[in-house]
């Protein structure tokens, strides 16, 4: 029988708010182990949570991002578990009320586009994290990851293979990037993901039996899980036995997905909603402000560059993957009013140096607008293609600006038709027998009289009026 | 009189006129302490350093000429409120040896007016009773009778108030701590309306429901701690930007022309008959003020005690997860892993009440129960916030009794949870609904026991309640009295 995988995905996004989610304290990661906190974090008793607004309007961003309705009234739970790495004995999350629900990212695939449904999108705070000994039997808690704000985006069973579950979580990723509400960093756990998997026959509606895979720590572990959890289900459904609804956690090491200890999934969260805060109110005028700062997002950049700039929807593609990236080239664009050579020179020879070096566009030594000034110069006329391959490189080497480079090395393109005129004569005159058998209908020559004048000039003579004179002297 | 009798209004008259001091007060609040308190015993811990020092400071403004709201008062706390640098209990063992490094709302509003901290006073563990006889540290007893409870949870405050062992304290009311201890030890006890008073660095009982307020040996007195303690705080998310008038103005007014709702629901058959007289001839002496009394009907009276068993235990159950062992307050010793760490410690570290309120939140709220519980609790608490709108449509405020019964005495009820929770069954109310409540002094029994007076008014509608009550006490003429101790 063929069967059918059925994937829904669970992402946490960390955001990048300056303080946490209910207390004033740092988010950014990397500080001593308990130097952000606070007793609010700590959930010391008589403490009390304050939202931070700005949680709610990055929430806001995302959800419009994804084209969800952003509830009008929303409001948080309390989820009761105990870990050490919890200090109150619950984490305030959302649950019968989230910020957004009903939402949607296309995604590309094979045969074009396809559509992957978000049940909603909910905001909640982070835990903090153990540090075991590994000489003695104890463990330490560090609290500063507790209550960085997160949201959660909760996926429809929409997937129907690893490779689209991996397209979506790319999609995902690129969206919270771009829209600078999260870092995106998946080995530091700030984008993460859980996923549920089940396979059915092919045709049937009904679901089969899932289970949740977590602790896949890239793009490639989630594909690779995915794929392997996939197998064994369908070789547990092969011999006739049956999926045992679990958590089970990957193990990169050996490419296999393990159960959990059931006692550490026998949860019940008694979800309640918490008396401490009161209900958030997202008036249409506040969405309408934040709609209003939205950047554009990465499949409308794209499809404006194809459309804008005549260049390929994959140099287009490229050119949007970031933010920084695209900004640059649209600046490149404009300093040297030739989108399509500043597409090729960003995506050929800049990208190439950068990546070589694994430097981001915003460490590039070469600015916009210096670039944009090279392409002018060959527009122009001053320099040849060939020579500006010599000076980008020169550029990125030292930071200097095209002129600067054309001038230390005294490559200016010559164009002045005079002095092409009398080198022209001298070649001529120095290879009688050639020219005889140009004449006499040897066209291949041409070329050899080309290369004698780039030869006298060193490579300075510009093509197009070498091309021009050659034809008319030649023919004599 | 000995200074640590008068009332705040009577000292502050003093202070303004010269001649006493802060730290004669005091001294005097203190030597009264080290005379009774072995008998009473209403405070956890004593803090006389500080409220020496307190008072100096207090004596310097006062030469200065300025003098705030309670500049030099000796206030006691209630063992709930987290004080900077100052053990802070909440009556249980699993916070024996919590100091925490911040200060409650209150607290800091209290010292920005001048208050002098006498200390921290003895609570039923985690508010969670209506006797004190739940703290780790031993019960309070009634300065009215040594043989009976002073109410609870906030038993020591009211006990303190009474005794003069303090010159007014603040305690936290989530079914009525305030109100059943300031009957049952004669005093004057509010619980303001849920987002009146900041609930930041109140330890947590029941959030949706807890509401901090003061003891105080008058109305007027109330009226000045509730200017103190009143206001909006950012760090509260759940208290309310309403403005707070002067409460002293709602004074001297009288109620000439008021309706009183006297409901009937409230008349109850366990009533005890020398209660029932007691409120019976208040209703003639709030009719004699010229207001109108009138039978009304809260028709969800009788699911008040079942709702808030629900919902109170429900939160509790959450409140006290952090209790674990982990950061601070006690840990058991010789823990084999991190579950045995946690069943040992909380096995240990809390009393046979809160565990009996935590198993039974923590079973309402599970997935399967939920519904027919904690959601069905809070649909009928809707109806009685509803039945208190309506009622309050047609009338000024409703006059109730505050307890069935006087003080009982110690140990009557602790093994009978139904009983103990019954002690409550006038107070609940309010705090469901979120609307204010005062407990003034109505009388005695036969046997000298206080019994309490309360009326309820609508949100924000202190002032209405300080009206009422003010208008009352100058007229009931009840005969004042001090326990003999």
């Amino acid at each position: 029988m063929e069967y059918e995988p059925v994937i829904g995905l669970e992402v946490h996004a960390q955001l990048l708010t300056e303080s946490k989610i209910f207390c004033g304290c740092s988010t950014k990661f990397g500080a001593a182990p308990n130097s952000h906190t606070c007793p609010v974090c700590l959930g010391m008793p008589g403490v009390l949570p304050v939202l931070n607004k700005k949680v709610v309007e990055f929430g806001m961003k995302m959800a419009l991002a994804t084209h969800c309705r952003i509830n009008e009234e929303c409001s948080f739970a309390r989820k009761n578990y105990f870990y050490p790495d919890l200090p109150k004995g619950y984490q305030i999350s959302q649950y019968a009320y989230p910020l957004a629900e009903f939402g949607y990212v296309d995604i590309e695939v094979e045969d074009g586009k396809k559509r992957i449904g978000l049940t909603r999108i909910h905001m909640e705070e982070d835990a903090g994290k153990l540090i075991h000994d590994p000489h003695n039997p104890s463990s330490y808690v560090d609290l500063n990851r507790t209550g960085v704000p997160l949201i959660e985006i909760v996926s429809e069973p929409d997937m129907r293979s690893a490779e689209e579950a991996a397209a979506y979580l790319r999609r995902l990723h690129e969206i919270l990037v771009y829209l600078e509400i999260c870092d995106g960093n998946m080995e530091e756990g700030s984008f993460r993901c859980d996923a549920n998997v089940s396979l059915r026959p092919r045709g049937e509606s009904e679901f089969g039996t899932r289970t949740e895979l977590k602790n896949m720590n890239s793009f490639r572990n989630v594909q690779r899980a995915l794929e392997y959890e996939i197998k064994r289900q369908q070789y547990i459904l092969e011999g006739g036995g049956s999926v045992v609804q679990e958590t089970r956690l990957w193990d990169d090491s050996q490419g296999v997905t393990h159960p959990m200890r059931s006692k550490e999934e026998a949860h019940d969260y008694r979800y309640f909603p918490d008396p401490d805060l009161v209900a958030v109110k997202i008036s249409a005028d506040w969405v309408e402000a934040v709609l209003r700062e939205q950047p554009e997002l990465p499949l409308e950049k794209r499809e404006r560059f194809v459309r804008d700039y005549g260049i390929p929807p994959y140099d287009a593609g490229v050119l949007s993957s970031s933010r920084p990236l695209a900004d640059y080239y649209e600046e490149v664009a404009r300093q040297s009013g030739n989108p399509k050579a500043a597409s090729n020179w960003v995506m050929g020879d800049l990208l190439r140096f950068l990546n070589e070096e694994k430097r981001e566009i915003r460490d590039c030594p070469i600015s916009a607008a210096s670039l944009g000034e090279l392409i002018r110069l060959i527009d122009q006329g001053t320099i040849s293609g060939k020579m500006a391959k010599e000076i980008i490189e020169e550029m990125y080497r030292t930071g200097k600006t095209a002129p600067a480079v054309v001038e230390e090395k005294g490559m200016v393109q010559i164009t002045d038709e005079a002095a092409l005129s009398g080198v022209i004569t001298g070649i001529l005159e120095a290879n009688p027998n050639q020219l005889a058998q140009y004449r006499s209908g040897r066209d291949k020559l041409f070329g050899y009289f080309v290369g004698q004048v780039m030869k006298a000039t060193r490579g300075k003579a510009n093509p197009q009026v070498i091309n021009d004179l050659l034809k008319k002297m030649l023919a004599g | 009189m000995e200074l640590y009798q008068l009332t705040i209004h009577e000292l502050q008259n003093k202070i303004r006129q010269g001649g006493v001091t802060s730290t004669a007060i005091v001294n005097s609040v203190f030597g009264r302490i080290d005379a009774v308190e072995e008998n009473v015993h209403s405070y956890i811990t004593l803090m006389r350093e500080s409220a020496l020092e307190e008072a100096q400071k207090a004596d310097e403004q006062i030469r200065t000429g300025e003098i705030n709201a309670l500049t030099g008062i000796p206030v006691a706390l209630k063992d709930i409120y987290c004080t900077r640098g100052v053990r802070t209990t909440c009556g249980s063992l699993i916070l024996d040896n919590f100091i925490p490094p911040y200060d409650a709302t209150v607290v800091v509003k209290l010292r920005e007016a001048g208050a002098v901290f006498t200390g921290k006073t003895n609570m039923d563990e985690f508010a969670m009773g209506s006797s004190t006889e739940t703290s780790y540290y031993g019960f309070t007893r009634n300065p009215w009778d040594l043989e009976r409870i002073p109410g609870g949870s906030s038993g020591g405050s009211a006990a303190a108030v009474a005794a003069d062992e303090c010159i007014a304290a603040l305690g936290s009311d989530t079914g009525g701590s305030i109100r059943q201890p300031a009957a049952l030890c004669g005093v004057v006890g509010m619980k303001p309306t849920y987002g009146r008073v900041s609930r930041f660095g109140l330890i947590a009982f029941a959030s949706s429901l807890d509401q901090i307020g003061p003891f105080t040996k008058d109305v007027e007195d109330c009226a000045i701690l509730l200017n103190v303690i009143a206001g909006y705080d950012l760090r509260d998310s759940t208290s309310v930007p309403v403005d707070v008038p002067d409460y002293r103005d709602y004074l001297n007014r009288g109620i000439e022309g008021w309706t009183v709702g006297i409901p009937k629901e409230y008349f109850i058959e366990g009533i005890d008959p020398e209660v029932r007289g007691a409120i019976e001839q208040a209703i003639r002496t709030v009719e004699g003020l010229g207001a109108r009394c009138r039978e009304i009907s809260l028709p969800h009276t009788d699911y008040c005690v079942a709702v808030y068993y629900i919902i109170a235990p429900a939160e509790a159950s959450s409140n006290l997860a952090r209790y674990d062992g982990v950061k601070y307050g006690f840990r058991a010793a010789d823990c084999r892993d991190l579950l045995d760490m946690y069943k040992k410690t909380r096995s240990a570290g809390f009393g046979a009440e809160v565990k009996r309120r935590v198993m039974l939140g923590t079973y309402s709220l599970s997935s399967g129960y939920y519904d027919a519980y904690y959601k069905k609790a809070s649909q009928v608490r809707g109806l009685i916030k509803r039945d208190f709108e309506e009622a309050l449509k047609d009338c000024n405020v409703i006059l109730t009794p505050t307890t069935p019964t006087p003080a009982f005495t110690i140990g009557e009820k602790t093994d009978d949870p139904m009983q103990m929770y019954l002690s409550d069954i006038f107070t609940i109310s309010a705090n469901l609904a979120g609307i204010p409540g005062i407990s003034v002094p109505c009388g005695y029994t036969q046997s000298g026991l206080p019994v309490g007076i309360q009326f309820l008014a609508g949100h924000f509608e202190e002032g209405k309640l300080l009206q009422i009550a003010s208008a009352y006490e100058r007229n009931a003429h009840i005969e004042k009295r001090r326990p003999i101790l």
